[in-house]
């Protein structure tokens, strides 16, 4: 019994690292860098969640949805003004300013909101339901049904779509990309939505689940979202989502089973081991570079 | 209809291009041909706005192609079949395809053009659904060519379409162009197989370091002494 009520604890806390995780994949797939501001913005979106229920007095569904487009809206801009100049630049500046963008929302929270942990309302009131002696709580099902909803969804759009096709093609080869017609800011300002969107429906179920919001809320799940885009193999959209939660079933049977206080250390054990047999990750192919 | 004046482009202080002028006419074949480092593909890539150049003119149909963005170029009118093919080797060949048609709307046309090509190329059709990458050099050669097409091009630039063929594939290769353009393309073609680019180009252009040496006729240039001494091994 407890081994199921520790795989569903998994599979929860799975969903959120792979929710966090697609945004980082397809970044890095499509704009080729590793956006470590990504983690902050499940923070953002937790507070904006905060903000306009408490201050604003909106219903917790429209705070979702407002949290949802503020969080892509800001991805966005960014983009714009922190990423855009520098695609031409040297990997490691890109990355430095991502690093910059991440304290920068770190202190904008702390100097709006202190650094005090705020307790944040659950937005989800579905009724927990049990099979047999395991409990499922609304929080659970919301996530992972969610997240079920989410993965679907994406796989389909850039199966499907016109832009989804734009994104894989722009991944591969962005010159040829850009002579087949497509836009290259354009299909990358989406793409930041799209993961920054993701992050804020990550941030508000990490919430729901633990109750609390403060300034550095989103660095540990995002540090964890980014181990596991590059365990499923990063650039990979399946990848983050096997990452995602297999990271967050390990994480919670070495909790149970073998000791709390090392399960970070097995976690990262795991992708390093992973690493030394694949290099690419699990699902990452590995990319021969004809010159 | 296309027209390049005085086109100069570096990568940072080297100079690749230094003041090239040359002009495609409707209908055309046009060759630009010359060793390794000459700068064919820089001009090529300048053309259709992969690469800034430093100075010079472009323009194509009365539009300034160098202040057009290159995502917008290929719906002027104008494709291109890039140095080392370029097709998205993660994606089928019919999504190759249909990637090249991504600037157009009608299904209808698309489906037509789609069609053109497969009668042009057989092998396309029967690999449709094959990982782009799994194809064979000669295949992957003919799938640039068949995305290219997909835009419903008036001029199509094509860089080194011989490169890493066998010489009856190269001479397939050659054969197929030469029916593109009878089929009303205009062609701009950059080659280091001087011989066979010149047996079906109306005009060329020898370039050497970055500057054109020689232009005329390619029947002339054919015969041509120092053209036989530098490009063609007599």
């Amino acid at each position: 019994m407890e081994f199921f009520e520790q795989l569903l604890n998994g599979l929860n806390r799975g969903s959120i690292y792979a929710l966090i995780a697609l945004g980082y994949t397809m970044v890095y797939g499509i704009a080729k860098m590793l956006n470590f501001a990504h983690g902050d913005v499940i923070m953002v979106g937790a507070y904006t969640l905060s903000v306009s229920a408490s201050l604003l007095g909106i219903s917790p569904y429209l705070g979702v949805l407002l949290s949802i487009v503020f969080c892509a809206v800001l991805g966005v801009v960014l983009e714009k003004i922190a990423y855009k100049p520098l695609r031409n630049s040297s990997p490691l500046a890109v990355l430095i300013t991502a690093i910059g963008v991440s304290y920068f929302l770190q202190s904008l929270a702390l100097l709006l909101f202190g650094s005090q942990q705020q307790k944040v309302a659950s937005v989800i009131n579905i009724p927990s339901i049990y099979l047999g002696s395991i409990e499922l709580t609304g929080e659970s099902i919301a996530t992972l049904g969610v997240t079920i909803v989410i993965m679907v969804s994406l796989t389909l759009f850039i199966k499907k779509t016109k832009t989804g096709r734009a994104m894989l093609a722009l991944s591969e080869d962005r010159g040829a990309a850009q002579l087949m017609g497509i836009n290259v800011n354009r299909t990358i300002s989406i793409t930041f939505a799209i993961g920054s969107g993701l992050a804020a429906v990550a941030g508000v179920l990490f919430v729901s689940s633990y109750g609390f919001v403060g300034p550095y809320t989103g660095s540990l799940p995002g540090i964890k979202a980014f181990v596991a885009a590059v365990l499923g193999g990063i650039g990979s959209i399946p990848g983050a989502m096997l990452g995602g939660v297999l990271l967050g079933v390990i994480e919670s049977f070495s909790q149970a089973y073998i000791s709390t206080q090392l399960s970070d250390a097995i976690v990262f054990g795991v992708l390093i081991l992973v690493l030394l047999v694949r290099p690419a990750g699990l699902l990452g192919r590995k990319k021969i570079e004809k010159v | 209809m296309l027209k390049v004046e005085n086109l100069s482009v570096s990568y940072g202080v080297i100079g690749a291009v230094k003041g090239v002028s040359f002009e495609v006419g409707q209908g055309e074949i046009v060759a630009l041909i010359g060793a390794n480092g000459a700068g064919k593909t820089t001009i090529l890539q300048t053309i259709t706005g992969l690469i800034q150049p430093r100075g010079g003119s472009i323009r194509f149909d009365g539009a300034d192609l160098l202040k057009t963005p290159a995502h917008k170029i290929v719906s002027l009118g104008m494709a291109h079949v890039p140095e080392g093919r370029r097709i998205f080797q993660e994606l089928t060949v019919l999504e190759n395809l249909r990637l090249g048609a991504f600037t157009r709307k009608d299904k209808k046309e698309i489906a037509d053009s789609l069609e053109m090509v497969y009668s042009r190329f057989p092998r396309l059709r029967e690999r449709r659904t094959q990982i782009a990458g799994t194809l064979s050099g000669g295949e992957q050669q003919m799938l640039a060519m068949g995305r290219a097409l997909m835009s419903r091009p008036k001029i199509i630039l094509m860089d080194e379409p011989s490169m890493g063929l066998s010489p009856l594939l190269v001479s397939e290769v050659f054969d197929i162009i030469r029916e593109i353009n009878a089929a009303g393309t205009t062609v701009l073609v950059v080659e280091q197989n001087a011989r066979k680019v010149l047996s079906i180009a109306d005009r060329a252009y020898v370039l050497e370091t970055g500057k054109i040496v020689l232009e005329g006729n390619a029947k002339d240039l054919l015969n041509d002494d120092s053209v036989k001494k530098a490009y063609l091994g007599e």
